[in-house]
């Protein structure tokens, strides 16, 4: 044997990534999901631009003159076939012939209706005879970093840094738990510390390989940009994953059963999935609760993810969200350390 | 703990008794699981904690272990105790608690060498695996191992760290005659080599089979100990009669006069099967048959045996070991 062999550490933390890649399902949410969900945003979002808008109208003149602008397709429908079109969202917006002139009806709090109304109503009266005051033209620009893609890539890749480590490490000291190995380990002269790091160091390997690769995909296939400097992102990466690493030892660190450690997990995880701002800014909640959405850690996660790979913001310009990232590792391992039930 | 336990004493290694329990409680709740014991294991001695479930035998020896913490009374092993030595103690100590289940997508191998890897010394992995005789499973995932090699494996990692003292929470619980059997050799061989193993177990055969010296647990105390001869003596009858009459004449059975018979020294009746203790069989039973014959009564069963540690038991707590 030779001394790597030997150590302990090296020892558990092999261990612990040989449970890991034995573990099909572990594989498919680490690298399989978040690829498939990018593809699949990656798809949805690309094709928007070219999306034409349905709308329906009473008469079959209205229904001409929306159909001649390329931004729509019209339908001609009766009112009351109409409004059920309407409320079942097969149309975003039906133009009502009236006596005096053309009623749009449209939901004013969907913002793809709204742009329905305005290119209805330029259709419309582009075909009762309005001219133009100024002639303009359009510019197209389809320029990387701006896209839904390039947001939401730093989103997921947040989202996964945070299920993987509470999920690899929630499940496993739990599971070690519940069939009394954590009890049989402790009873052996194994230093504490050592099995609680290598659970720490099996992940920062494995954070490498997702890491590597689901960006590397989103580069290849998206061409997403990485504006900031790459070490800095590797920091985040690492930070970020600490910080749910230690929310995961936290979660699990009296829990006796699957069941239990599966609701906590849950109880944690599920505001950050709404509120975090994955698949949309967090800054639309509510001004009341932003200091709260602020201070999750997925929040600030998202944040200087995106600040990093998005903006080229520096660590320096970043001290906010990583400060907020510090402070829940350094309190999350504090509180997990003191209260750890070992059997 | 009062002063003079925390005090270790100036012994040099190897005069001082493998193991030493006094007074030792320990209540969970309202429950006593643990209720003044006193024991002392000898160097080398392969010593069996026998009882029922619930007799507090699990937490007596996860106390020793220093995995539970008791509420009062003196534990010293080897000369140490846990509050001054646990670090030393955990690498001569080796443990196999019951139901541990190792992770089931390593090998034999790997948790053998993850076990290993946890001792200053200890035997190679090759010797584990050779010694809990599972080299034809060596490459297997524990997860296809049978009960009985899960047990073997359990062994081996108690094994691993060469320990002076071993340590076998119910070891043989739940598994068939055959890997039973199997894993007595295997303590018989631990024991050749001089090491002192403490076991718990509700199956007297086992403790008749193993152990030097046996204390008979119940209700969280010791109620008896000694050398399993030494046992069956106290009870004053080596032999059990045991015999049974036919369905309809079983109200008809006259103790009284078994009981007058020289030799016979106690009458009991479980389901139908009359027990009695006797000393001097050879003019005992003809006079057992002489007096049943009086009686009228059709014999359906007649069978002498030794008397075993069951008998022991029975005898105290008038309850038989698998009384649940």
């Amino acid at each position: 044997m030779n001394n790597l062999e030997k150590s302990s550490l090296f020892q558990l933390t092999s261990a612990r990534f040989r449970l890991y890649l034995r573990e099909p399902e572990a594989i498919f949410w680490t690298f399989v999901f978040p690829i498939l969900l990018a593809i699949g945003l990656g798809i949805a979002f690309r094709n928007r631009p070219a999306d034409v808008l349905p709308v329906g109208a009473t008469t079959p003149l209205l229904t001409q003159a929306l159909a001649a602008d390329k931004g729509l397709t019209a339908t001609n429908l009766d009112e009351a076939a109409g409004t059920h079109a309407l409320a079942t969202g097969q149309i975003l917006l039906l133009a009502v012939q009236q006596p005096a002139g053309v009623a749009y009806k449209f939901d004013d709090t969907n913002p793809d209706a709204r742009v329905a109304r305005l290119v209805a109503d330029r259709a419309i009266q582009t075909a009762a005879g309005r001219r133009e005051a100024l002639s303009v033209k359009n510019d197209l620009v389809h320029e990387a970093g701006a896209r839904y893609i390039d947001f939401v890539v730093p989103g997921l890749l947040g989202m996964n840094l945070m299920g993987t480590a509470m999920w690899g490490i929630g499940f496993s000291i739990v599971d070690a738990r519940q069939k009394k190995l954590l009890k049989r380990m402790v009873a052996s002269p194994m230093p504490r510390w050592q099995f609680l790091a290598s659970f720490l160091l099996s992940r920062l390997v494995l954070l490498v390989l997702e890491v590597v690769f689901f960006l590397g995909f989103a580069r290849l296939a998206f061409g997403v940009p990485f504006r900031g400097p790459l070490w800095e992102l590797a920091f985040l990466c690492i930070l970020s994953s600490l910080v749910f690493a230690a929310l995961g030892l936290l979660v699990s660190s009296r829990a006796r059963t699957i069941e239990a450690v599966s609701g906590l997990m849950n109880l944690v995880m599920m505001p950050m999935w709404i509120l975090s701002g994955i698949f949309f800014s967090a800054s639309r909640f509510p001004a009341v609760i932003q200091p709260l959405v602020r201070a999750l850690p997925l929040t600030a996660a998202n944040d200087a993810l995106r600040g990093n790979m998005l903006q080229g913001l520096s660590l320096g310009q970043m001290i906010a969200p990583v400060a907020i990232l510090l402070a829940w590792a350094l309190a999350a391992f504090a509180v997990s350390l003191r209260i750890f039930r070992w059997r | 703990m009062d002063d003079s336990q925390s005090k270790q004493r100036p012994v040099a290694p190897g005069d001082s008794p493998a193991l030493l329990l006094g007074g030792l409680r320990k209540a969970f709740g309202d429950v006593v699981a643990v209720d003044g014991l006193e024991l002392q294991v000898a160097r080398g001695e392969c010593f069996g904690l026998l009882g029922p479930n619930g007799a507090g035998k699990t937490t007596t020896i996860e106390i020793c272990e220093g995995l539970t913490t008791a509420d009062s009374g003196a534990v010293e092993l080897l000369g140490l105790n846990w509050q001054t030595g646990a670090d030393e103690l955990r690498q001569r100590i080796g443990v196999q608690l019951q139901e541990t289940q190792f992770p089931e997508k390593l090998t034999v191998e790997e948790t053998l060498r993850l076990f290993r890897s946890f001792y200053r010394r200890g035997l190679s992995v090759d010797d584990s695996i050779r010694t809990a005789q599972l080299e034809e499973k060596r490459a297997g995932r524990v997860g296809t191992l049978s009960g009985g090699q899960k047990q073997r494996l359990a062994m081996a990692c108690a094994l691993v760290g060469d320990p002076e003292m071993l340590f076998l929470d119910e070891p043989t619980t739940g598994l068939d005659p055959q890997a039973r059997r199997h894993l007595w050799d295997l303590v018989d061989a631990l024991k050749q080599a001089g090491r002192t193993i403490i076991l718990t177990t509700h199956y007297m055969e086992e403790a008749e089979r193993l152990c030097d010296r046996v204390a008979i647990m119940d209700h969280g105390r010791v109620i008896a100990q000694g050398s399993v001869p030494q046992l069956i003596a106290s009870i004053g009858a080596e032999h059990i009669v045991e015999f049974a009459v036919a369905e309809r004449e079983r109200h008809e059975v006259n103790i009284a006069s078994l009981l007058a018979i020289p030799g016979v020294q106690s009458h009991r009746v479980d389901a139908g099967l009359h027990q009695l203790s006797v000393i001097e069989l050879h003019t005992a039973v003809p006079a057992i048959f002489a007096a049943l014959d009086q009686q009228r009564l059709t014999l359906s069963e007649f069978r002498t045996h030794s008397a075993t540690l069951e008998d022991v038991f029975v005898n105290l707590t008038g309850r038989t070991l698998r009384d649940e």
